[in-house]
């Protein structure tokens, strides 16, 4: 049997054209997992963009700095380590005016602000040095309430993000954090990190997820409870005119980590 | 045949080399994995809710899958919740979640993973659930 040229051509192209319909229909069928199947959780909090005040004058004593910053690095699993200062791994922690707001310092200012410490965190900046330096992604700032998020799936380690933060926000893990952690401490609802990440505050998306309040925040409304005032950090919405935050902004004195950058950090500080 | 000694002995050692590897560690067949389900969570439920997110054809094909999915849609979308093909919701989360059932880490994941010599570096930073040693 020979076939002609032209029966030879119908039956090529008939069969590519079904084998395309084909790979197509089978594809589809394949994904049974959609994007449409996931969704946020009814009971979260949500912003616009999060914004935190640091006031002060509402921490009396060294260990209610203290109190914040082990509430956060306990909840984190943030370890513990004392024995280098360049592989300390810091979420939360606290900083003299000159390295705080270098720029702006003045001999006879008076001494008590000299030593005072401030209490540092991410920025979760408007604009993050930090997110346009990743050569990954792994850090980005997400569209829905401007956190400064890190995926730690995606980090290959390479500190670009520390060069780029102005703020000093980030650490790199140049050992294995596991030996460093506490086991009978540790939070079991929360990752740790391997070798080789950066990792820095994360403004706590898991517990904003879940309703919480950053575990920071509550630290501080237990500190204040403690010296009968106010809570010395104030977490809200930036873009919120109601928020709480937005009214401290509009009738208080703040200052924010050098803003001459052009980061929009959304940490403010009242001295 | 030229120099037949010497080929010979080439040819035993070749040989020899070749099949060392099944003389020395012996032809019997690796123990089929045996993956188990009886954790004390997943017995306290009722015969009828002791069902994963997916059915369990799909969990056996797709779990890696999902777990990839659900992994970008809580850090980099935001979103923590999951409902499955029978409208079921469920909070995304391999520590949380998924080892909240399958507390048997060693028993579950590792008993198919090991058989396969498949390395996921989920437990380098997630901490699994504390198992007793037996």
């Amino acid at each position: 049997m020979s076939v002609n040229r032209r029966d030879f051509l119908k039956i090529v192209s008939m069969s590519t054209i079904l084998s395309i319909g084909g790979v197509a229909t089978v594809g589809s069928l394949k994904n049974h997992v959609e994007a449409s199947q996931n969704s946020k959780s009814p009971t979260a909090l949500t912003a616009k963009r999060w914004a935190m005040v640091v006031d002060m004058s509402k921490f009396k004593a060294e260990e209610d700095y203290r109190k914040c910053i082990d509430a956060c690095h306990l909840s984190h699993n943030v370890p513990h380590i004392t024995d280098n200062p360049k592989h300390e791994i810091k979420w939360m922690w606290t900083e003299t005016y000159e390295h705080a707001f270098p720029g702006n310092e003045d001999v006879y200012r008076a001494e008590k602000f000299q030593h005072m410490p401030f209490l540092m965190l991410c920025n979760h900046c408007e604009n993050p040095s930090c997110v346009r330096v990743c050569p990954t992604q792994a850090t980005f700032k997400r569209k829905s309430d401007g956190i400064v998020m890190m995926d730690m799936h995606r980090c290959i380690g390479c500190r670009f993000c520390m060069a780029g933060c102005p703020y000093g926000a980030r650490s790199f893990n140049f050992k294995n954090p596991g030996p460093f952690l506490d086991e009978a401490k540790e939070n079991p609802e929360f990752p740790k990190r391997m070798k080789g990440v950066v990792e820095k505050c994360t403004l706590c998306y898991e517990r904003l997820a879940k309703g919480l309040l950053p575990a920071c925040v509550e630290a501080a409304k237990e500190i204040a409870a403690k010296n009968g005032t106010t809570p010395g950090l104030i977490f809200g919405d930036l873009e919120d005119p109601n928020s709480e935050v937005r009214k401290i902004l509009s009738e208080r004195f703040t200052i924010r980590r050098k803003p001459e950058l052009g980061t929009g950090p959304s940490v403010y500080y009242i001295i | 045949m030229y120099n037949g000694g010497k080929i010979l002995i080439g040819l035993i050692i070749f040989v020899g080399l070749v099949t060392f590897p099944f003389l020395y560690g012996g032809v019997k067949a690796t123990a089929k994995p045996d993956p188990k389900i009886d954790t004390p969570e997943i017995l306290k439920m009722a015969e009828k809710e002791r069902k994963c997110v997916e059915s369990k054809a799909f969990m056996k094909k797709e779990h890696m899958q999902l777990l990839n999915d659900w992994r970008d849609w809580v850090v980099r979308d935001g979103n923590t919740i999951y409902t499955n093909a029978e409208g079921k919701t469920f909070t995304m989360s391999l520590q949380n979640t998924c080892m909240k059932c399958h507390s048997n880490k060693s028993k579950f994941c590792d008993e198919c993973h090991n058989y396969t010599a498949v390395k996921p570096y989920c437990w380098d930073c997630h901490i699994a659930p504390k198992e007793k040693k037996s």
